[in-house]
């Protein structure tokens, strides 16, 4: 469903994405892990036609990514790890436009908007503008959104930063459910490593652009001899703490998401 | 068609949810419309032109229009600010829809504004020579603001944050606006200048105006109108080209 051939990302001369490699099947659960500025989300960012590959190819349900972008777009969905809701706008209105941008029907369009936002406990807020909503609502609100249209492949780049233990729970079940009956392919990233050791069925550690090691969770655990994956990720990744490149773009922008979250 | 409709339908909302935003689209030209109607106002008579209110309306409300659409390219450097512009370029549909859907809004919004100002000049004592003709001035405007908001998220599209943008609204809008003939005929200026305003397409625009409003012309409506269309022929091909490229 998703196949990553020896893709490379080069921002000037530094390289986010360094020749990698994998692949993951029909209603597969997938994690990339790895240390903050490793290459997730840029990663992310590729499949997702948002960036063009420095080299490499990728396919999404058998689309060419960069070649057949309207295709390939039409196989998924993503919660990007920044905000990306109209503040303006009700929680609704940003359901309602986001699934006539995925051509999802009326009828649909409200059923599934209700459930969802029913589900992510926004529904009494459902007429309220997106800016007056905590940061934990406006994740949820994110969550929701890009569900809307049952899409193949779904991303989810740290999906439940910031969000309380209950939520993190009902999303995981929602996640495990649409991959067992309906088979959606899920792609995601977190930092909550026990989040990835129960619900991933395969796992890349990635780290300095480059991937480590790939696996089953029970697989990377047998490997590193240990007995959870957050041991066996510090083992891979080593304990020291990333100094991250500051960019001064992306620097800015964290700091307008800061004060959304606010 | 839908998808148009519903990214038009967002900046009508918008719209009307910023008070602030209307209450400011009406203020500056009203500035100008008192400031230069008034003040201007007796010199303009006493040259023999005639009522100078009169000959100012059409300038001001393609004024209104024309800086009411540019202000769309600054819409879309906020949503890459804030993020909103990922989510419709992960969408599965063409950039040119997203972007003729934005410009649509825009354009609606920058008209709205325009027929406020021209309400507001009704109240300064403002008549059309023929009521009828306030509906070509709607067109007018409508047509010159979607060309203007097309080639603001063009811009809006490539240049980096506001202060870049400001700057070529600096640099090149505003100019196009006062060498345009909007606020003064271009009957007795030095020759540079009417040389300018003549490859100006704002003061084709402005002329067009000015026979819809009070049926004076001076380059004939059908070069107005054939300058006015290639105008948003271009600006459309340019927004296009330009919006393809975005990155979000
Ligand atoms: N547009 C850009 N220009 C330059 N460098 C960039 C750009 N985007 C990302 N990078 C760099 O690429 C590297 C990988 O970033 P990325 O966002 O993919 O990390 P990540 O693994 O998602 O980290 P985190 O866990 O913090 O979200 C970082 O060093 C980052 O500074
Ligand atoms: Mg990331």
């Amino acid at each position: 469903m998703i196949e990553v051939n020896d893709l490379v990302k080069r921002f000037n001369k530094f390289t986010a994405v360094d020749h990698i490699s994998f692949d993951v099947k029909e209603g597969e659960r997938f994690a990339l892990l790895g240390p903050n500025g490793a290459g997730k989300s840029t990663t992310i960012k590729m499949l997702t036609t948002l960036l063009e590959p420095s080299e490499g190819q990728l396919f999404l349900n058998g689309y060419n990514v960069v070649k057949e972008k309207d295709q390939a777009r039409k196989s998924f969905g993503i919660v990007f790890q920044d905000p990306s809701l109209d503040n303006d706008m009700t929680a609704w209105e940003n359901m309602q436009l986001h699934a006539i941008l995925y051509g999802v029907n009326t009828s649909k369009l409200k059923k599934r908007s209700k459930e969802l936002l029913e589900l992510v406990e926004l529904w009494n807020r459902k007429d309220s503008l997106v800016k007056t909503f905590s940061g934990g609502m406006k994740r949820r609100l994110e969550i929701a959104r890009g569900l809307i249209h049952e899409p193949k492949i779904l991303f989810l780049d740290e999906p439940t930063v910031g969000l309380d233990a209950q939520t993190r729970s009902l999303l995981w079940n929602y996640v495990d459910n649409l991959s067992k009956v309906k088979k959606m392919t899920i792609f995601f990233t977190t930092h909550y490593l026990e989040e990835a050791e129960n619900n991933a069925d395969k796992i890349a550690i990635i780290d300095h652009g480059k991937i480590i090691q790939i696996g089953s969770p029970k697989d990377l655990m047998k490997l590193t001899k240990t007995k959870t994956l957050e041991k066996a990720y510090l083992k891979l990744t080593g304990e020291s703490i990333r100094d991250e490149k500051v960019d001064p773009h992306e620097a800015w922008r964290s700091r307008v998401r800061a004060r959304n979250m606010r | 068609m839908k998808v148009i409709y519903i990214l038009w339908l967002r900046q009508i909302k918008r719209f009307f949810r910023s008070k602030s935003r209307i209450v400011g689209s009406v203020g500056q030209p009203m500035l100008f419309l008192l400031a230069l109607g008034y003040g201007l106002g007796s010199v303009y008579k006493r040259a023999g032109q005639g009522d100078y209110l009169h000959f100012l309306v059409p300038g001001i409300m393609i004024q209104t229009a024309l800086f009411a659409a540019m202000f769309y390219g600054a819409m879309i450097i906020f949503d890459r600010q804030f993020g909103f512009l990922k989510e419709t370029m992960v969408s599965p549909v063409s950039r040119l829809k997203i972007m003729i859907g934005g410009a649509l809004g825009g354009a609606t919004t920058a008209t709205l504004q325009g027929i406020l100002v021209l309400v507001v000049s009704y109240a300064l004592g403002f008549r059309a020579s023929h009521f009828l003709m306030v509906f070509v001035a709607i067109f007018i405007m409508l047509i010159l603001s979607l060309a203007v908001a097309s080639f603001s998220s063009g811009i809006g599209s490539f240049v980096e944050d506001m202060q870049g943008f400001q700057s070529i609204n600096q640099f090149l809008v505003f100019p196009l606006y006062f060498l345009s003939g909007a606020l003064y005929p271009l009957n007795n200026v030095p020759t540079w200048l009417r040389i300018i305003a003549e490859i100006n397409p704002i003061s084709y625009t402005v002329d067009f105006m000015r026979w819809a409003l009070i049926g004076q012309t001076k380059f004939g409506i059908t070069k107005d109108l054939v300058v006015l269309l290639i105008t948003l022929v271009v600006c459309v091909l340019f927004g296009a080209y330009r919006f393809k490229k975005v990155q979000a």
